[in-house]
């Protein structure tokens, strides 16, 4: 058998002593569960910005947002996961009690700033 | 060993070389004239002689996704197609490559439309060349069969983990019929072994996910980059895979038949059935004292370059038939990776490049002869022509 190379095995870093024998073959990748490594959160042009007095907490927001990134802790609504939000915005659209409003990236970091 | 000589055609050498294997997966759709083949495995399904699961898709974009997804999961995976089919299967083609599924796929090599043609030609096939799969090119149904059988052994190859095209001409191999030769199942069974598959989605104990994304940097190069050094290295390990079935069988096995190649001035390059026909008509005209010589490459992919060097270095002139043409490029494809290897290799060979027997048009004698006598003219300097169309007079 071909040598397998799995996660710990295999250090794209590694730029000096690369070999093209060091990729897994097929560029399989050599691990399963990892996705919440790839942060999504850094596509995002738009933030969704979430309002807590507000909230009833229906959940509506959790059941659509494709990313599951709406984070919820003991049926309550707690907040985003930014790490992994695309920034589609169907949480805003979706939010019955106007609880979420979308700004610009910018505009969140400036907020932040202040 | 035993082994039981019959008459058969292309086609059915082929399905009975998939029984004796019998895949774990076979994914296909019927289209002229490769139909036999699947249509013969069915029954075989059918009535019980294999163990194979038998997916009776509804085209060959869905035949060869298939394979693919059967081949990740760890299966060992055949198909057949022609054609259009091959042609709609192109975007499966290096996909298959790319995730190093060594699927073995039976191509019967028919023209591409516009217009219509259901004959032999090697349009489909040459127009997938550049995919990443191993290519073979028979030139009898006997040798339709040697090579699907290998072709399992090379695909499955640790070292190269590549699907396999096995090509044969249109009606003149696929459906002709041959005095053939068939080994017996456990001499197949025993040569082509278990399957053993590196990353299988089924090994639940080693998650694995196939088909990645390598969108940013330079991952995507990389990853081109191993494909490139797999092919680079498979020649010598389809000829020792190749041997291994030669002495177990007693045919011959070279990544390049070269006949008459030890003096010959004149050499004609010819892939896939037509070699027959240039072979003939050179033992004629060496009967009548002329040095010539014929030079067939089995296998297409990796192109065998050292070996086509080999076989022609000494020539004055050699030609070459490409059984498709490459509309826009200088020449032919076969000529492209002939003239290719000669440069390389610093020869400076004038080399005739011809257009042959499209959409399944008659390669005669008298053509082959013509081609001799052309090479001659070359020397002479009476023949300058950079290309031309066998047979037709513009």
């Amino acid at each position: 058998m071909a040598e397998k190379i799995y996660a710990a095995d295999f250090d794209p870093k590694q730029e000096n002593s690369w070999k093209p024998q060091d990729l897994p073959a097929g560029l399989v990748c050599p691990a399963g569960g990892n996705s919440r490594e790839y942060i999504t959160g850094s596509w995002r042009s738009m933030r969704p910005i979430w309002d807590k007095e507000t909230c009833n907490n229906c959940m509506m927001c959790w059941v659509y947002c494709p990313d599951s990134s709406i984070i919820v802790k003991d049926g309550e609504m707690i907040g985003i996961d930014l790490d992994h939000c695309k920034g589609c915005g169907v949480c805003v659209s979706e939010c019955r009690f106007n609880c979420l409003e979308m700004i610009t990236e910018s505009e969140a970091k400036e907020r932040e700033a202040e | 060993m035993t082994s039981q000589h019959f008459s058969a055609n292309g086609n059915g050498m082929i399905a009975d070389a998939m029984r004796q294997v019998d895949p774990d997966v076979m994914a296909a759709y019927p289209i002229t004239p490769q139909t036999t083949i699947v249509e013969a495995y069915a029954k075989f399904v059918a009535d019980g002689k294999v163990h194979t699961e038998y997916v009776p898709v509804e085209s060959e974009h869905s035949a060869l996704s298939a394979c693919i997804g059967a081949s990740a999961a760890g299966a060992r995976v055949a198909t057949a197609t022609s054609s259009q089919g091959l042609a709609y299967m192109w975007e499966e083609l290096p996909i298959a490559a790319g995730m190093r599924c060594p699927i073995v796929m039976a191509n019967a090599n028919r023209a591409i439309s516009a217009p219509i043609n259901i004959h032999g030609d090697h349009s489909d096939s040459m127009s997938a060349r550049d995919t990443g799969w191993l290519m073979f090119y028979a030139e009898t149904a006997q040798e339709a069969y040697d090579n699907t059988i290998i072709a399992f052994k090379c695909a499955e190859d640790e070292n190269i983990l590549l699907p396999a095209m096995v090509c044969l001409d249109g009606f003149v191999t696929t459906h002709a019929m041959e005095r053939c030769v068939l080994e017996d199942d456990s001499t197949v069974k025993y040569y082509v072994g278990e399957y053993e598959p590196l990353y299988p989605l089924l090994d639940t104990e080693h998650p694995v996910s196939h088909g990645m994304y390598a969108n940013i940097g330079d991952m995507y190069m990389r990853h081109h980059l191993t494909t490139r050094r797999v092919l680079e290295g498979a020649a010598p390990i389809i000829e020792k895979h190749g041997k291994e079935w030669e002495k177990l069988t007693g045919r011959p096995f070279e990544l390049v038949d070269a006949w008459g190649c030890e003096d010959a001035d004149h050499i004609i390059v010819v892939v896939g059935s037509a070699a027959g026909n240039a072979r003939h008509a050179a033992r004629i005209l060496r009967e009548q004292g002329r040095k010539v010589g014929v030079v067939r490459p089995r296998v297409y992919r990796p192109f065998p370059a050292q070996q086509v060097v080999d076989a022609c270095k000494g020539a004055k002139a050699v030609a070459v038939l490409n059984r498709s043409d490459a509309p826009g490029a200088q020449h032919g494809p076969v000529c492209e990776d002939v003239m290719s290897a000669f440069y390389t290799a610093g020869l400076n060979i004038p080399v005739n490049d011809y257009i042959v027997g499209l959409g399944g048009a008659d390669i005669s004698l008298d053509l082959m002869v013509q081609v001799y006598d052309e090479l001659e003219q070359r020397v002479a300097g009476e023949y300058t022509t950079d290309i031309a169309y066998l047979g037709i007079e513009e």
